[in-house]
């Protein structure tokens, strides 16, 4: 079992979904990203997704677009990540995912991204613009590394999709909760349990569940049995430490 | 999704939320699109509505002066001054079948904005614009001729607030709107199947100019020249041509001021490939793969990505691809002006500044066509603050 996956399933096992902060690289700022991380990591997060930053996110709201612009402007890029994160390796308890767009990726060279992110300590990959039909190239790199691409699917994926993804995909299952992009709240319960549902029948990976979660009494509106096995903070952990308040306060509410 | 590529470059590159939209799209344009009833339907839009077929204007003064024969394909003529009309119908229409009521779109200058609108006022569909937040100061005459056709104009604040920034925000806006919103995308770009659906809807003006010159002169042009910032109009001219091993394809890109390092809209010329806006092309980024700011004096050519077909028609080296300064541009306009009483859009003064710029790339006596993608009114103070520049 992939790392990630057996990350989450351990946290199942302790009867609680296993909590996912997201965290722009160099967020809040270059002093404070490491420390954050850090303390991310020791208050309970059992994945952490890194984003890397991009000047076109098209898939992210406001709060995440700003963070990726802040953090170009201060000179944040890949290359450095990834020698940082190596310098840091074994550090972090938590599984580590990279999230970020195509282009910066395919502009470090699949083939070295894949072999730096394993010195690194990556376990897994979210690239929002990738969707399955330009997958292959990104997954076969991966793979040589034991690196999962991590499939992302939404309330308009119908099953046949879902099925694609699911013969290809490791780690878990980033499902995302709303037809929209990063930090919009969630749409109703229903519908969201409506989609969990569909990709239970379809996944044996562990379903996450993103976009929009920022009160741990989202999940309590969702029916027993349409429950995500994980959950995904992005926006609302970025604003949280924006008005300075600290990460291990911010997960505190969701143990 | 088939034949999403047009040699490496092309391709569907958009979150998963978005491919079920753009499969959508797909089966429409390969289903509804080809039947004889809904070509028929467009045909009398493109004639009735927006004032196809358009002229092919020989200019007999200038010719007089260069040596050789200047053609015009005159898409400056058609309602809304340019070539924009001839996709925003077909894709409203296609919308339309689709069952959708309302239509997205991002705009630049408000070319494809004002086009967008027009079909959607003309069609009884709801129209939405997204438009970078300077350039929504740079062209408030277009927001204003958006507004009274009826489309809903939002300024776009992010990124670098102009028309890469207002195709990002289109696209957050139609994942939630996809239900019963088309995305009329405005250039031959951006994920499949656009590249292919606006060619086929543009491909009108060169079979035009394919037809019209065997009419007038018994033969095919020696040369066909068109501007390319997404590049709707130059593959709209060049693909019926393709085939036609003889005539030469010259597309030209905008070089901006042209000092050393400067901004431009040149990805063929000065980019490297890379992914965005849902293709695979030719872009303007730097070596970490993040996009850089284009710039041009022609705000439709304002753009630092091109469609996929013309880095595909680049590298085969059946097109070749030249580069126009601001400054050459704006005298080849004031140029036309005076010779033949045509007042050019920036973006088409490309495409002629390079002609009279390289006379002697073109033979005595022989044909050449300039696509004249749109008229120059909606430029009079780029125009007029460009002179006063000069004169200082």
């Amino acid at each position: 079992m992939q790392l990630l996956e057996e990350k989450i399933r351990k946290a199942m096992a302790a009867g609680r979904p296993a909590l996912i902060p997201f965290l722009t690289a160099g967020f809040p700022d270059s002093a404070r990203f490491w420390p954050t991380l850090m303390e991310l990591d020791g208050n309970g997060a059992d994945i952490i997704e890194i984003g890397v930053p991009f000047s076109d996110p098209v898939a992210d709201g406001p709060v995440v677009e700003e963070a990726s612009r802040r953090a170009l402007s201060d000179g944040v890029n890949l290359r450095d990540l990834l020698k940082e994160m190596a310098r840091r390796k074994g550090l972090i308890k938590a599984g580590v995912v990279l999230m970020g767009y195509f282009n910066p990726f395919l502009q470090y060279g699949l083939q070295e991204l894949a072999r730096d992110a394993e010195k690194a300590g990556v376990h897994g990959l979210i690239v929002p613009d990738l969707p399955y039909e330009e997958s292959g190239p990104m997954r076969v790199a991966l793979n040589q590394y034991g690196i999962a691409l991590i499939p992302l699917v939404g309330p308009n994926t119908a099953e046949e999709r879902m099925a694609l993804y699911a013969a290809e995909g490791q780690g878990y299952v980033y499902v995302v909760s709303v037809m929209g992009i990063t930090g919009q709240r969630s749409s109703q319960a229903p519908q969201v349990a409506e989609t969990i549902k569909r990709a239970r029948g379809v996944f044996s990976l562990p379903l996450a569940l993103g976009f929009g979660l920022s009160e741990p009494s989202q999940l309590a509106e969702l029916p027993a049995d349409a429950r995500p096995d994980a959950v995904v903070f992005g926006s609302a952990l970025l604003r949280h430490l924006d008005a300075g308040k600290s990460a291990a306060a911010f997960l505190a509410r969701w143990r | 999704m088939k034949n999403s590529y047009f040699g490496e470059f092309g391709g569907c590159f958009v979150p998963e939320l978005l491919m079920p939209p753009l499969l959508e799209v797909e089966a429409a344009m390969n289903e509804i699109m080809p039947a004889p009833a809904f070509q028929a339907e467009l045909d009398d839009l493109l004639c009735n509505y927006a004032g196809r077929a358009t002229p092919l204007t020989h200019c007999p003064r200038l010719s007089e002066e260069l040596g050789f024969n200047l053609w015009l394909k005159r898409e400056d003529l058609l309602h809304t001054g340019a070539h924009k009309i001839n996709n925003t119908l077909g894709q409203a229409l296609l919308a339309k079948h689709m069952g959708k009521t309302a239509l997205v779109a991002e705009t630049g200058a408000g070319q494809h904005g004002v086009a967008t609108a027009a079909a959607a006022a003309r069609l009884g569909m709801d129209c939405v614009i997204y438009m970078g937040a300077e350039d929504v100061e740079r062209q408030s005459a277009n927001v204003r001729r958006m507004k009274l056709l009826g489309a809903e104009v939002h300024a776009v604040q992010s990124g670098s607030r102009t028309l890469k920034d207002a195709i990002n925000e289109a696209l957050r806006a139609w994942i939630a709107s996809q239900r019963t919103t088309h995305y009329c995308f405005g250039t031959a770009a951006g994920p499949h199947p656009f590249p292919t659906l606006v060619r086929n809807l543009q491909s009108v003006i060169g079979r035009e100019t394919r037809a019209r010159m065997l009419e007038k002169t018994g033969r095919l042009p020696d040369a066909v020249v068109a501007c390319v910032g997404g590049g709707s109009n130059a593959i709209g001219m060049f693909h019926p041509f393709l085939e036609d091993a003889r005539v030469r394809l010259i597309g030209v890109e905008a070089a901006g001021s042209g000092e050393p390092g400067c901004f431009n809209s040149a990805p063929l010329n000065l980019g490297a490939p890379g992914v965005l806006h849902g293709n695979y092309s030719m872009l303007l980024q730097n070596n970490d793969g993040q996009i850089e700011p284009s710039h041009s004096i022609s705000a439709g050519l304002d753009y630092p990505g091109v469609g996929p077909e013309h880095a595909f028609l680049h590298k085969s080296g059946r097109v070749r691809y030249g580069m126009v300064r601001d400054a050459n541009a704006l005298a080849a306009l004031m140029r036309l002006c005076r010779a033949e009483g045509i007042l050019p859009a920036l973006e088409s003064s490309h495409a002629l500044a390079w002609v009279l710029d390289h006379p002697r790339e073109f033979a005595p006596g022989s044909h050449v066509v300039v696509n004249l993608s749109g008229r120059g009114d909606k430029d009079m103070d780029i125009i007029r603050a460009a002179l006063a520049e000069k004169e200082v």
